[in-house]
């Protein structure tokens, strides 16, 4: 009994000591480990449009989360960064293989993107199985911060919702109390709609009439002889781009401008007023970010931005700077070490973001609780006006993380 | 819908028609009396609208910039037919539809990086920059009005040129025979050269004029081709006649769906063209 006991005792010592050696060994590794991936540089993945229609907005982007590196010597979190680009040209058929490219193939820390909504819910699938940090610099569908949210998942833009929500205050607020909503028949279309729809109609108005037009015609004329005969108090409404540049001049030349004030989703006027000229001059609509804040922060940046690329910044340089910031708030916590990534979300949930938009912070799903300003077109500018709604957070409809 | 709304509506969907037609007609002619099926016919739609607004801002004329518009399409149109088109005559459709989709990627890529990705709007000229009022709240652009009266115009024009001029013989003859066409003496060759760059231009006008209504932006000729090819399968294939009339239905049943179905607006030309290839799948008119 005794000698047997002995034995295992024997046996016993010599399997801890392995386990010690090799703990040991582990420990000696392990430190080493860290080490090497901290100086390592940080994999950074760019899928974004710079083909096609919204390669503008793609490149501004780039150029502003760029810039946010550059401000910090070239490095987050004491790491530099090595750039592995893809471009989605706003292809939903191709969404899952160009965000495989990213995490799969190259292995990126963090991926950045995109414009179309259609392509980012692609991503947000994939990420939320793969677990990969992601920041979505612009695509606004509901669903990202919405049925979709994940920790890893963050956007530093909008969501539709928001865009138009803060519109029915300021309808209010201006005596307003019919509406007509028209806009293309497609999910961002549909979620502005929604958006104004509930905001409007808690200040007391009522939506009268949405107004479809099939996505991507731009043959407004029939739809804008049903306004003038619906006489409403207000028309509200959001197309972008091109088509966003044809409303406006259709609206004009119909004569309904100065009869039934316009008002919409800050893309409305963006960087269409170049195009549509004194026609846009007086709409008014909602958005994170206007011309003429004048806050030293934005300032700064409009500076630098202008030194630094040659063009003069717009709401997606803005949006692609503040990803920037956010992951350079999380990598900076956690000292560039991404196995960390639960400190590291921590660190980027409860960041406030120091942006050229005026101070934000993110919301339990991720999206932007931001400032929504109302603006005005006065010649080639979106003009700020005051703020619609302090700090608006979207609801986040069917997030469960 | 009370009446003068109704009479708005329908002068809208009547504008909208006789713009399709302007399009489509130069698809008509191609497809139908060249058997090419040309899905470039966008490209040049869109190299139109981007002509105007560049020679415009060149010129501070839209008149000037749509004459000098015309000439250098009809130069593109000759150009294409000699170096690429002629050689696919004989080939198979599927061939012809590989290299005019090569074209749309390559005058996509052109206008890139000849003209850039931004959205621009070219000014409606000063004497035509006024609206009519027709209600208390709603008035009528004139450059509209002009615009239907052009596409009228030149419906008018097309129409006696293929039915009333020696050439249209030539061209009427070559599409219904080319081989026995050419055996009269005819130079079929030239016929088919005119042809492709009447169809261009036309293309091409149909951009430049709508400029000022559409402005101009990347990937505007893409919504223009499709719709340009439901008006030639409900017209029927290379009538002129055809293409009109069915332009002016699609015009209207597009403009008053929108406000009375809205939900299926943008299914209704479709299940237009589906009625029309159940009823008569060679279209309303099927010759010239």
């Amino acid at each position: 009994m005794k000698k047997s006991t002995n034995r295992s005792g024997r046996r016993e010592f010599l399997r801890s000591t392995g386990a010690l050696a090799g703990a040991a060994a582990v420990g000696t590794l392990a430190p080493f480990g860290i080490a090497r991936a901290q100086s390592a540089k940080l994999k950074v993945g760019l899928m974004l449009p710079y083909t096609g229609t919204y390669a503008p907005l793609g490149n501004a982007i780039t150029n502003g989360f760029k810039l946010a590196v550059e401000e910090r010597g070239g490095k987050l979190g004491g790491r530099e960064i090595e750039y592995f680009v893809v471009d989605d040209e706003s292809n939903p058929a191709k969404a899952p293989e160009n965000t495989n490219k990213l995490v799969q193939r190259d292995k990126v820390d963090v991926l950045i993107g995109t414009v179309h909504s259609g392509v980012a819910i692609g991503m947000a699938k994939i990420v939320r199985e793969t677990g990969t940090l992601w920041i979505d610099p612009n695509a606004g569908a509901d669903e990202v911060t919405g049925v979709l949210c994940a920790p890893n998942i963050f956007r530093t833009s909008f969501s539709n919702w928001q865009s138009t929500h803060a519109l029915g205050k300021v309808l209010k607020k201006e005596g307003h109390k019919t509406a007509v909503f028209i806009t293309h028949k497609y999910a961002a279309g549909e979620q502005m709609k929604e958006g104004f729809r509930e905001g409007f109609e808690k200040e007391g108005g009522k939506l009268v009439k949405e107004l479809y037009l099939p996505f991507p015609q731009v043959e407004f004329q029939a739809l804008l002889t049903e306004i003038a005969s619906i006489k409403p108090d207000a028309v509200v409404s959001f197309f972008a781009g091109g088509a966003a540049a044809k409303f406006l001049k259709d609206y004009a030349a119909a004569g309904l401008k100065g009869k039934i004030p316009l008002y919409g989703s800050g893309f409305l006027t963006d960087g269409v007023l170049d195009a549509v000229g004194s026609d846009a001059e007086g709409v008014e609509t909602t958005l994170h970010y206007a011309d003429g804040l004048n806050t030293p922060k934005d300032k700064a940046f409009r500076l630098a931005y202008a030194k630094a690329f040659k063009l003069q910044p717009d709401v997606y340089a803005v949006q692609g700077y503040d990803a920037g910031q956010l992951l350079a708030a999380g990598l900076e916590a956690v000292k560039g070490d991404m196995s960390r990534k639960a400190e590291m979300i921590k660190a980027m949930e409860t960041a406030k973001i120091d942006s050229p938009r005026g101070q934000w912070t993110l919301s339990k799903a991720h999206n932007p609780v931001q400032d929504m300003y109302l603006r005005k077109v006065v010649g080639k500018e979106n003009k700020v006006q005051y703020v619609a709604w302090k700090a608006l957070a979207d609801p986040a409809r069917g997030c469960k993380a | 819908m009370d009446l003068a709304f109704f009479l708005i509506q329908l002068l809208n969907g009547l504008q909208y028609g006789l713009l399709l037609f302007l399009v489509a007609s130069g698809l008509t002619l191609i497809f139908g009396i060249m058997g090419i099926i040309n899905l470039a016919h966008g490209s040049f739609y869109m190299l139109g609208a981007y002509l105007a607004w560049s020679l415009a801002s060149m010129t501070n004329s839209l008149v000037a910039a749509i004459a000098l518009g015309v000439v250098l399409t009809v130069l593109l149109g000759i150009a294409l037919e000699w170096l690429l088109i002629r050689h696919f005559y004989e080939r198979d459709h599927l061939y012809q539809v590989l290299l005019t989709y090569g074209l749309i990627l390559v005058f996509e890529e052109m206008r890139s990086v000849i003209w850039g990705d931004d959205v621009h709007g070219v000014p409606v000229p000063d004497l035509l920059a006024y609206s009519i009022p027709l209600t208390e709240n709603l008035s009528y652009p004139v450059y509209r009005l002009v615009i239907s009266a052009v596409c009228l115009l030149l419906a008018l024009a097309m129409y006696l040129l293929i039915a009333r001029t020696c050439l249209g013989m030539m061209i009427r003859a070559g599409s219904s025979n080319r081989e026995m066409a050419q055996s009269l003496g005819i130079n079929i060759k030239l016929v088919y050269m005119l042809i492709f760059a009447l169809g261009v231009a036309l293309a091409g006008f149909a951009g430049m004029i709508n400029a000022p209504l559409s402005s101009v932006f990347p990937n505007m000729g893409g919504g223009v081709l499709i719709i340009c090819f439901v008006v030639v399968v409900i017209g029927g294939i290379g009538s002129v006649k055809g293409a009109m009339v069915a332009s002016l239905l699609i015009g209207l049943a597009e403009t008053f769906g929108q406000v009375l179905v809205p939900e299926v607006a943008g299914m209704i030309v479709y299940l237009l063209m589906a009625a029309v290839l159940v009823w008569r799948p060679e279209g309303l008119f099927r010759k010239l």
